[in-house]
């Protein structure tokens, strides 16, 4: 038996992804573990491991090619003592069938089902097609989907395939076809072209105005698609204001200074890192502000989960500090550090660039005074956070003194946080930046 | 404050136990609180030995029938004390397996009784010991699963003393057999206990308040059911009112109100109340934690969530079914929500098979032909008799029947229902069959093993496709 390779979920949320690299070629044998190729979220690179071993007979999915759906056949392996030649490429669903149609044997025998002669050769032989396209939900091709799903779907005139399946391993069972809306075709959904969703006008170089030869075009990857079209949908949809305040900051300074003499094994704690912690007893003091906005109702977060932006060649990636209130700031900048550095190297997993509940972005190492982030949803809030720089500030006798100063900016979903919620907030945040030793409490 | 917890069960029945092993295995720490015996209910008072009473009821029912299959047995007779004795045997060793279960997975056995006080970030679970000291125990999760008991109706006089008008509890362990003997319900306990009892020689006498016994069954089966029943001499009197039950001395009388609205005092032996089951909710501190109770049941949602931070409950005391299986599943279904495991799905209460096991047994699953059209189904039936059965003939037990109710137009199985010899281990057939929700043809095209009960299974399926091969 020829075992078929699917294309993984790499996150529990993963609908499609682009298949990047191929690291084995037809012919290649290959045992579990090896790693086969690269796939490319939203945001990620990951490695794909083979889980069984064998010769691959065939790659079905080039390398490059996008929106390959979660579970569709990518390649076939046949195992030990097999042909690999013989090894016939499952159908590819490039071009489903109804889902009730059995599979006909050689065309030309209308009535008889069975013929003697069929037996020793293969019925159905797919040719698949040039860029296969394989539909959602199949795994080898075919549907999964019970029997009476199926029923009430062709009297309904649904196609399965456009039917995302909520039973056991994603199994289209009759509450799918039940949701489902008659005469939904999956062809339009399917050939709507890969642009970010999100965007309402459509996003065109007029050539008339830019001749094609005057810039080099740059496809979008994954994580393009995916800062254009959160962004988007952020800015356009999020009712958000900007809340600024200015931070003394020589005691953190002096704290940090104290801090990394004293710390031993390599740690060495970044203003950032202090930051972060801030931030996340900050939330905890205002729990309110830890908030998402849903349809439902607003989702109070019970652990600050700070996300911090990093930006990374040719995008911008959120990894998460979870739970960073729980956390010591070496823990802290350790964590930090892994993160960013395989952040670069696109090597972070799903996991560990979402689920946060609020998000710092520091601008601050390139001189920036003072910015409002755009807000990362569903978190409530985001924090702009500028350069420290000697400001002449008038000192509590009224003499104007230099002091090390900073201004943030806190960008606040409006459906979340109020004015005055959010306003506490950052008095909180100036609390443990201006008296660092609170952070000890 | 004692040990913290990931999960406290409160109640060891089939609910509570099974709950506890499955969060263990999701990497729960986790600890079970008894008052009583491990396993319950059912498994100390209720399903298990009942069974076992029914099993010398059906050994002996074979005995006495020796001679239809050609052996000699002089005089088939019991022994009341043995009976009972086998019994409760069979029902310490499950208690006694149940411990080892606990031990095995690393539950925490707490024994004691257990109620509610406010914590975080669940309630705190307060035990009375067997020496009256109270522990208090900490865990981040609380799923009660106390059960449920015998319902009493004291304004009808109908209340158990334990003496002369027993519960299922007192049922179970008779020190006398009665002559006369009135069963008031006739659900799944109080028609097993009928049958036991009519086996064993009693003069039984069943009264049901609703117009047929076994209400919540097809209506088709009822009326078989009563037709058996009536052969072995069990009377049955439905659409009757049972008032005034008053115990004497040595005997109980009851006033019987039929039908037609006539009045007749009777003198029983014994009575048996089985009327229905109130959830325990009492005495667990839930008043004070703003928990919801609505007719002595928690009030839960699809992962058996109570309102109350941490607070879950499951089994009988979130209402009917009042079935074992149904509590052991929606323990499953609230851990594996907690930990959002198994791609956790609510608890879907549409396919809770239900079984009764007298002489002739019962099962079912799904809706009955009348509910099916009352929620506006074009329905198809099936049926098929036990006569026309191999396996049914050979056993010696010709009378049953199977019925299949599918939706005309999408050919789904809506219901399925039977009586008969061994029904309540078929059932699962047309229960897997609802789940993985297969069409009639589905079912038409597998292959039922020959000879067994189960053919018939298949060619109720065939009857309703109008292509039934034995009959």
């Amino acid at each position: 038996m020829s075992i078929n390779i699917t294309m993984p979920a790499l996150s529990p949320t993963m609908e499609e992804g682009t298949l990047s690299k191929w690291l084995v070629k037809e012919g290649d044998t290959i045992s579990s573990g090896d790693i086969i190729a690269e796939i490319e979220t939203d945001k990620a690179t990951m490695e794909v491991e083979a889980v069984d071993e064998g010769t691959v007979a065939k790659l079905l999915v080039p390398a490059g090619t996008e929106g390959v759906k979660v579970n569709a056949v990518i390649a076939v392996l046949a195992e030990e003592g097999e042909d690999a030649s013989s090894v016939k490429a499952p159908p590819s669903g490039a071009a489903p069938k109804p889902a009730d149609a059995p599979p006909k044997p050689a065309a030309g025998s209308p009535s008889p089902t069975v013929q003697s002669p069929a037996i020793t050769q293969t019925v159905t032989t797919v040719t698949r097609a040039d860029t296969p396209l394989p539909s959602a939900n199949a795994a080898g091709g075919r549907i999964k989907a019970s029997p009476l799903a199926r029923r009430i779907a062709s009297m309904k005139g649904i196609d399965l395939a456009a039917i995302a399946g909520t039973g056991p391993r994603g199994r289209i069972i009759k509450r799918d076809i039940e949701a489902a809306k008659p005469g939904a075709a999956p062809a339009a959904a399917a050939a709507a072209p890969a642009q970010p969703d999100g965007l309402i006008l459509p996003q065109i170089l007029d050539d008339r105005v830019y001749a094609p030869d005057s810039y080099e075009l740059k496809p979008l990857d994954g994580m393009r698609k995916t800062v254009a079209k959160r962004l988007t949908t952020s800015f356009m949809q999020v009712p958000h204001f900007p809340l600024t305040i200015d931070l003394e900051l020589d005691r953190l300074l002096a704290s940090r200074t104290a801090i990394n003499a004293a710390a031993s094994g390599g740690v060495k704690v970044s203003v950032n890192d202090m930051l972060i912690k801030a931030a996340a007893l900050a939330l905890m003091d205002e729990p309110d502000c830890n908030a998402s906005y849903t349809d439902k109702g607003i989702a109070y977060h019970k652990h600050a989960n700070v996300s911090v932006a990093v930006a990374i060649d040719g995008g911008l990636i959120t990894p998460v500090i979870f739970e960073a209130e729980t956390k010591g700031l070496a823990e802290i900048s350790k964590e930090m550090k892994d993160l960013a550095s395989r952040a670069r190297d696109r090597k972070l997993k799903p996991q560990e660039y979402s689920g946060g509940t609020f998000s710092i972005s520091n601008l601050g190492m390139f001189g920036i005074r003072n910015f409002a982030s755009i807000i990362n949803p569903p978190e409530g809030m985001i924090l702009s956070v500028g350069a420290g720089e000697k400001r002449a500030v008038v000192d509590a006798k009224n003499n104007i003194v230099a002091a090390t100063v900073m201004s943030v900016t806190l960008t606040c979903d409006h459906r979340v946080i109020g004015g005055a919620e959010g306003a506490k907030w950052l008095q909180a945040f100036k609390r443990y930046v201006e008296t660092p030793e609170a952070m000890l409490l | 404050m004692s040990t913290q917890y990931d999960l406290i069960v409160i109640g060891s029945g089939p609910g509570g136990y099974v709950t506890a092993i499955r969060a263990t295995q999701l990497g729960m720490k986790t600890a079970i609180v008894e008052r009583d015996a491990l396993g319950g209910i059912c498994l100390n008072w209720g399903c298990i030995p009942t069974k076992a009473l029914l099993r010398s009821a059906e050994v002996l029912y074979v005995a006495k029938h020796a001679k239809d299959f050609g052996l000699k047995i002089d005089k088939a007779d019991f022994d009341l004390d043995a009976v009972v004795k086998r019994s409760r045997g069979v029902a310490s060793q499950l208690s006694n397996g149940v411990k080892f279960l606990m031990k095995k997975n690393k539950i925490d056995v707490i024994e004691g009784t257990a109620r509610l006080e406010k914590g975080a970030p669940a309630p705190k679970v307060i035990v009375k010991g067997k020496d009256g000291k109270d522990s208090a125990h900490q865990a981040k999760h609380v799923i009660l699963a106390t059960g449920a008991r015998a319902r009493d109706i004291p304004q009808a006089g109908l209340v158990a003393d334990g003496k002369l008008v027993w519960t299922y509890r007192e049922a179970m362990t008779p020190d006398v057999m009665p002559k006369r003997l009135l069963v008031i319900g006739s659900g799944a306990i109080g028609i097993e206990f009928a049958s036991f009892y009519n086996e064993l020689g009693a003069d039984v006498t069943v009264v049901e308040v609703m117009d047929r016994i076994l209400p919540v069954e097809d209506e088709e089966i009822s009326k078989f059911a009563e037709k058996e029943f009536k052969k072995q001499g069990l009377k049955i009197v439905s659409g009757a009112q049972v008032a005034n039950l008053k115990a004497g001395k040595s005997t109980v009388t009851a006033e019987i109100t039929d039908k037609s609205g006539k009045k007749e005092t009777q003198e029983f032996d014994r009575a048996i109340l089985a009327v229905g089951i109130v959830g325990n909710v009492e005495n667990l501190g839930l008043e004070a934690l703003g928990v919801k109770v609505e007719k002595t049941h928690v009030t839960v949602d699809g992962f058996g969530r109570t309102g109350v931070p941490g607070l879950y409950a499951i089994g009988d005391l979130t209402g009917p079914p009042w079935l074992a299986h149904k509590a052991s599943h929606e323990g499953v279904v609230c851990v594996e929500g907690i930990m959002g495991k198994n791609h956790a799905e609510p608890f879907d209460n549409s396919n809770i098979p239900g079984c009764t096991y007298s002489h002739p047994q019962v099962a079912s699953v799904g809706l009955t032909e009348k509910a099916a059209k009352e929620k506006g189904y074009d329905v198809k039936v099936g049926r098929f008799p036990f006569i026309g059965n191999g396996k049914a003939i050979a056993l010696g037990a010709p009378d049953g029947m199977v019925k299949t109710i599918f939706d005309k137009k999408t050919g789904e199985l809506l219901g399925a229902h039977m009586i008969g010899a061994e029904v309540t281990e078929l059932i699962q057939g047309y229960v897997i069959a609802r789940q993985g929700e297969l069409t009639e043809q589905d079912l038409a095209h597998t292959i039922f093993p020959h000879p067994t009960l189960s053919e018939m299974m298949h060619e109720a399926v065939l009857d309703a496709e109008g292509r039934v091969l034995h009959v």
